[in-house]
This record gives C-alpha cells, structure tokens and sequence, in this order.
C-alpha cells in the first residue's frame, strides 16, 4: 500500500491530510469566484515606471505582509496555550513611534533606520511586558494582553499627543511601497522573517520546548524546561513582529491613524493560526499555515471589496467563508463526511482487518 | 445458590488487531462483591465497558435476570440498573456536592430546579452510605480526593441501581479511606446489590470480595471463591509463566548485595524542609539500590524533590560529588545530573500528545539549551536505542505515546531520564498501574542501572518490591526518617512492616 506517503498517490494524500490544504483550496476559490466577475483577474503586468509588476494578486501580497507577521508571532505564542491580544494595540504604538520619530527627523536613510530601530524597541519592550505579566506576574495570557491591549492605544495616543501623526521620509515609504524584483518589498520582507522565524524554531530545540510547555507545563518543568524564559522570549517576538508590522502598516500611507491602525487586526491574525492548524489548546504549532491563514484573510479581503459587498455585510461574508472552513478542518465534521464515503466500501475493510 | 443477577455469554470484543476479549463468561450474583483479576490488557476494563454499554460485544450476549439484553450506550445500561465509578473520578469540580450527586437527575418544581428537594435527596442518598456528615452543599474541591470517590458512588446510587461496578476505585486511597469505602460497599452488598470491583491491590480484593475471576490476555482463567483460593494461585493464575522469572529476580539482587565502595556521589546533610520533611542525613553511593519504603503521605515523594534539588530544602546542604548544589528547581537538578522521575506519568511525566521520540529527547535537550539542539542523527540513534534496550515495543519514534500501554509510556518515561545520563536517579512509583510483565522488565533495567554504576532510589507503596530490589531499605514514616536496614537475607516485607509497627508503639 503506498499510504506511507511514498509514490504520488500517497505524497497527495499527505498534502490533504496537512490542515492548511483547505485554507489552500479557499484561496483557490475566492480567486475562481473573482475570475467569474473579472475574466482578468488574475493577469498580472509589468510598469515600466517603477520596475513593479502590477495586479491583483501583488494587491493581495502586499496585503498579506502584515497579518503574516502578527500570525507568526500569535501562532508562536497559542503554540504555549496563551493568547497575545494586543498585537493591534502594539501596531498602532509602534506606528506612532516611528512616525513622531520621523516627523521631527531629517528625510535621510539613517533617519528611517533609527525610526525603524526605535518603534521595533519599543514594540519589544511591550512583548516583553506581556511575558513578564504572564509568566512572573502569573497573569492569564488573555487577561494581561487584554489589559496591554486597552492600554495601546492610549499609548499610542500619548505618544503623538492625540494626533494622526504623517511624516516624510523616502527610504521608510519604501519599506511599504517599494519594489523588488519586481515585488513588494513588504512581502519580501514578511517572508524573509517566516522563513527566518520558522528556521530558528525548528532547527533549535525552540519548537519542541514551546510545543512542551504548551502541551503540558508540568511536565516540561520537571524535565528542566525552562518556562519563563520561554514564555518572556515568545511574548517579545510576538512583540517585535508586530511592531514590524505596524511599520508596514503605517509606512504605506505615512501616518498612523490612532483609531484604525491595527484595529482588530488581533482577530484576523488569530483565525489565521487556527486556519493553519494550530489549536488554540496549544502544542503543536504550524508556521506554514499561519501564513498561509494569512494569505488566505487578505485574500479575502481584498475579495470581499472586488464583488463589492456591501462594507455593512463585510463582517458576515468573512464569517461565513471562515466558519465553512472550520468546520470542514473540524474532525468530527471529517469524521462524518469519511464515514459517508466508507458506508459502500464497510466489508472489504473488514476483511482487511481479518486478513 | 441463587440465579445470578447478570451474566457474560461467550462474549467477544474485539478491536482492529486485538481480541480485547474472547468467548468470555461471567456470572455476577446478587448480594456479593465480586473482583476482576488480571494484569493490564487482562480485559477487566473490557467487562466493564461491555457492561456500562461502552463496548459492544461481537458474539455473545449478555443476560439480565436471565433474560438476553442489549446494552449499546451507557444511558441503556444506567436504565437497566448497572452504575459504574470510574477509575479517574469524573464529576464536577466546581459543582458542589448536592448538584454532584443528583446531576442529571435534579427534582424540578414549577419554577425549574427545585434546589431545597435537590439537596434533600442528596442528603438521603449520602445518609444511605453513611455519609451523612458530609454537607451537600460544600464545593466537590474543597474535599480530599478519597471523599470525592464517595460522591462518586453517592452519585453512582441515584436510581437504585442493581449493579455497581467500581473500576480501580482504591488506586488514590489511603488505608483509613479505603476502609470507609469498603464499609460502603458491603452496606451495598448486604442491600442485595451485585458489586463488580476491579482493582489491582490483592490485599483488598480478599479483604472485601466473595468471589474472583481471573482474567489473562482477553481469557477467563477462572471463577474461584475468595476463601477457596490463596494468594500465592491467584498470583500464578494472574501471571502464568512471569511469576517464576519475578521470583529469579530477586534471588539475583540478593546475590548482588555489596557494601558500597568508594565515595559517595551525593550527600544530603540534614536537608528538609519545614512540614513538608523533617531535616535528615542521607548518603548515596554509586551502584546501589536504596529503596523509599513507607506509605503514601509517609513523605516519600517530598524526600524524592529535596534529593534531586528540585524543591529548596530550607536547611543543610546537598552535596554532589563533594560539590554543593546551590540553586534549586528541576531544572538546577538536571544540570547536576540529579533525575527525578515524578510518580504519576500522567501528571508531570509523558507528554500524550508528543511522538514518543520528543518525549524522550525532551529532558536532555532542555538540559542542554535551546541554543544546542541534538542532531538528527543523535536523536535517531538515541530514541532507537531505548526503544529496543527498554522493550518499549514494535514501534516507530514518531508515534504519539497517549497511544502506548501504561507500561510503555513509563518505559519512555525512563527513556527520557536516562538520555539525561544521570548520576543520580529517583524513581518514584516507576512500577505504578502498569502490567507485570512491563513492571518486571522495569525492575530489571534498574537492577541494570545500577550494576553500571548509578546511584538509584527506588520509591514504591509494594513492599516486595521494594525488599526485592533495595540494597539499602530507607524506611520513612509521618515525614521523617525512622530507620534504614541493609538489605539481606533475614530482611522481609515483615521486617520493613515491623519497623513502621514498632515505631507506633513508641511514639
């Protein structure tokens, strides 16, 4: 039998087992149904202009960069069955950071990287606040990233003095709308840092530990694990990547906007984890489908203004697409569907059995 | 003799790959507490699943008064009068003990719950069992797990079963609390009820049962009357050919028997910690066996955590290798090499959900930093190791291990202590729950360490056990040390039992 993965039909196999093949299939979809409105959806040009190619699915790229970073910093930390909350709160503070920097600073490149440098400091710093709530404090991880959550956005407020603060600076502009090879630098970068964050965790023992203190903290104590290191490191990347998102956010239109900036971005980056397979009990966690959750949330949005829905309906259509796909990565739903399709087939798996 | 109350026909159960039980017959009686014997995987939990309408059976079929009935969902087999109390006790924590009790059942007035009548009948059903002085309205986690397990068997009396069956009810109990139990189940007896009790103790199973079947690899060895039989058949009837080898084993410790040599690698000085361990002395020396032997609650396990620095101890000093341990908690332990393997696997020990390869590479990698991971090569090489060295089975390193037997899970326990290559290593109840053939293959991998040159400490509540393997005999007792005997011939399971005895007397 080749359900060992070996052979093409067992290596498929093992690709529809993977959780994250159907948010593959919804991406698959939503750009079908996009391709029945516009023929020309998916065709993609090059402009001369700025080097760039142009289209609907670097739209959508370009899109995605940020919830990918929240996503890798929010699987990392559901992975240790807690929770991070405030990785909107901590976009928009970090928005603010750079964009105050900026606005007193000269338009030179050294100027964007000390304000890139500063925001990512500070969004760190908040991470790391998280974790010690958590795991000195003892804090529950939704109670505490709750509390940082709230308390963002008044940060951010204090920090640009209630204003929507806009900047100048070419060299930071480009990190959100710069190009290359012909691709947004955004994505570049947010892939880089998965790729990056995804090499760290699992060529170091940090995934078994993490996943160890997620399945069972007792357990990974006694065997010499050390908890609170753990936990205040995932809390600071957390942090750190949502500051770098926050950059991205902000760095597109050059101000940070107090209000919207990061709002309810936590949401979007907690469905892309579960979308991935990663359950919220914690444990095993999976990058790959994280980001490919991520894809799949800008995906949809990017849809749901292409048909364009109504922005009253927005909230519902995300909902319906998200819970047909929870449902059909649910077990018991598998289950039932598997037990359907076996009904016909019930006496020679038993002789199976026999034999 | 009367008509027995229910009866197994000839019933199969089998499971992809396994016959869990074959062509098995059973009578339960009215009126008389009846015990399943047998190792793990003997199918004793089988019964009770086809009983409770967990299982079905393949053939067979089950009688009830005589009469064939079908019990395919526990609401089927609760309506024809069979109650069980499991094993883990399953209620409420934080209901109290009145909703606990009536869950399911809960009288209803005009406006919803009627909670006066609610907590009436609970009182009734505790008062039934004697429990009267128990409030109904105390939160289920305010108590002690022994009064919980009574709540259980309140609970498990709504409705006026018929049959009650107790899967393991006594493994978290204390003598004291198992004597109150058992006055509760011959109160049942003696109301006509028919009691199943499974349980791994052989003491108690001849303290309160009437009858015994004996079970072994899904077969019914036997049904023999509790009088008609001595320990010493019910054993080899237990085991077949394993006792002997049991026996072996313990001659060749004996024969082992030597004065430690050389310095010793740890030394306790007066460590305890204050209500949890009286300040004692105690030193370890390489190649040999000291075994913890006292009760539960005797402070066995709170020596084992001051031994291995995982808990400070608040006077004194640890010494390794003439070097003292300063820093406390698991970790500061492991890098010392001092190994505690916590004495429920489920609570502190595997991992269910990780592969039984990350399970046994976590206490070494945590040990040596995130930063180091071990290669893959190493791993694999490891992980196969044990697998084969311990027995673990025909297995592949990336199965999960909340698919293994009790047995194999403690064996990747082990694993995951030694690939730390401890210098010192505190096993407390690694032989707990788990079949004798896995336990047996267990005592000898220590027996093994040991002769290599580790300083073991060996915990458990068998005192055979415990006589069969020590070198040295540490007897513990209300959270001192009273003693320590060399082991040797004259030392018996009698001569520990004395010394616990004695000291009664003089206190």
């Amino acid at each position: 039998m080749s359900d060992n993965g070996t052979g093409p039909a067992g290596f498929l196999k093992e690709v529809v087992r993977r959780q994250y093949f159907w948010g593959v299939v919804a991406i698959v979809l939503l750009l079908l149904v996009n391709l029945t409105k516009d023929p020309s959806y998916l065709s993609i040009g090059w402009n001369d202009a700025n080097g760039a190619l142009v289209g609907n699915l670097v739209d959508i790229l370009r899109a995605a960069a940020p919830i990918m970073m929240i996503s890798i910093g929010m699987c990392l930390v559901i992975a240790t069955s807690g929770i991070d909350l405030s990785v909107g709160s901590v976009m928009v503070i970090a928005g603010a950071v750079s964009m105050q920097f900026l606005a007193a600073a000269p338009n030179t490149f050294a100027g964007a990287m000390a304000a890139l440098g500063l925001a990512l400091l500070v969004s760190a710093v908040v991470g790391l606040v998280n974790g010690i709530l958590v795991s000195v404090v003892g804090l529950q991880p939704f109670i505490s990233t709750l509390i940082m959550m709230l308390a963002g956005r008044g940060i951010a407020k204090v920090i640009t003095g209630g204003q929507n603060t806009s900047a100048v600076n070419d060299s930071f502009r480009w990190i959100a709308n710069g190009y290359l090879f012909g691709l947004p630098v955004v994505f570049l970068l947010a892939l880089a840092i998965v790729v990056l964050v995804g090499l760290l965790v699992r060529r170091s023992a940090l995934g078994l530990m993490i996943e160890a203190i997620g399945m069972d903290p007792q357990a990974a104590r006694l065997a010499g694990v050390n908890r609170r290191g753990l936990l205040l490191a995932v809390y600071s990347i957390s942090g750190l990547l949502s500051g770098v998102a926050g950059v991205f956010a902000t760095a597109s239109v050059m101000t940070v906007d107090i209000s919207r900036t990061g709002y309810q971005l936590e949401m979007d980056a907690i469905l892309a984890v579960v979308i991935g397979g990663t359950s919220l009990a914690g444990g095993k966690f999976n990058l790959t489908g994280a980001t490919v959750g991520a894809l799949l949330i800008a995906t949809l949005d990017k849809t749901v203004v292409f048909l364009g829905v109504s922005s009253s309906a927005t909230p519902a259509f995300k909902a319906v697409v998200i819970v047909v796909l929870c449902l059909i990565q649910s077990d018991r739903v598998r289950q039932l569907l598997r037990s359907r399709r076996t009904t016909g087939s019930r006496p020679s798996r038993k002789e199976a059995v026999a034999a | 003799m009367t008509e027995p109350l229910v009866e197994l026909r000839g019933v199969t159960v089998s499971f992809p790959g396994v016959e869990a039980l074959q062509d098995a017959s059973i009578r339960f009686f009215p009126g008389e507490v009846h015990a399943l014997m047998g190792q793990n995987g003997a199918g004793k939990s089988t019964v009770v699943k086809v009983l409770t309408g967990v299982n079905a059976p393949a053939s067979g079929e089950v009688l009830l008064d005589g009469e064939s009935v079908v019990l395919n969902s526990p609401a089927a087999s609760r309506d024809l009068g069979i109650a069980t109390v499991f094993q883990d006790i399953e209620l409420g924590h934080r209901l109290s003990v009145a909703e606990n009790i009536m869950l399911g059942n809960e009288p209803r007035g005009r406006f919803g719950i009627d909670w006066r009548a609610l907590r009436t009948s609970a009182s009734e059903q505790l008062a039934r069992l004697g429990l009267a002085d128990l409030d109904p309205r105390t939160r289920l986690d305010a108590l002690t797990p022994p009064v919980q397990q009574l709540v259980a068997i309140a609970r498990a009396m709504v409705g006026d079963p018929r049959v009650v069956l107790l899967d393991e009810p006594t493994s978290s109990l204390e003598p004291a609390d198992v004597n109150r139990l058992f006055k509760v189940v011959r109160q049942l007896r003696d109301s006509g009820v028919a009691v199943v009790f499974v349980s791994h103790f052989l003491e108690q199973v001849y303290a309160i049962s009437d009858r015994i079947t004996v079970l072994r690899d899904g077969r019914v060895v036997g049904e023999f009357a509790t009088d008609d039989i001595d320990r010493a058949e019910l054993i080899s009837k237990m085991l077949g050919q394993d006792f002997e080898e049991l026996q072996a084993l313990g001659s060749q410790r004996r024969a082992h028997q030597q004065d430690p040599e050389g310095p010793p690698v740890l030394v306790a000085r007066d460590i305890g910690r204050d209500g949890e361990f009286e300040a004692t002395h105690l030193e370890l020396f390489p190649g040999e066996i000291v075994a913890l032997a006292g009760l539960r609650g005797s402070g066995r396990t709170e020596l084992a955590r001051l031994l291995t620095a995982t808990d400070r101890s608040e006077s004194g000093a640890l010494l390794v290798a003439g070097r003292p341990v300063t820093r406390s908690g698991p970790g500061a332990g492991l890098r010392r090499r001092l190994v505690l393997s916590p004495e429920n696997r489920h609570l502190g020990g595997v991992i269910e959900s990780m592969s039984i390869s990350d399970n046994i590479m976590l206490a070494l990698q945590a040990n040596r930093g995130w930063g180091r991971p071990v290669s893959r090569q190493e791993r694999q090489e490891t992980v196969e190791w044990y697998i084969e060295v311990l027995g673990i089975g025909d297995v592949r390193p990336e199965t999960l291990v909340g698919t293994l037997s009790g047995g194999a899970q403690q064996k990747v326990l082990l694993a995951r202590w030694l690939a730390t290559r401890p210098r010192v290593l505190v096993l407390d109840e690694p032989t707990k729950g788990i079949d004798i053939a896995a336990k047996l293959a267990i005592q000898k991998q220590i027996a093994h360490l040991a002769d290599e040159g580790m300083a073991v400490v060996f915990i458990s509540s068998e005192l055979d056990e415990v006589v069969r393997l020590g070198d040295r005999i540490v007897v513990l007792k209300d959270r001192r040390k009273i003693g320590e005997l060399s082991n040797g011939p004259g030392v018996s399971v009698d001569t520990v039992v004395e010394l616990i005895a004695a000291d009664d007397d003089t206190a």
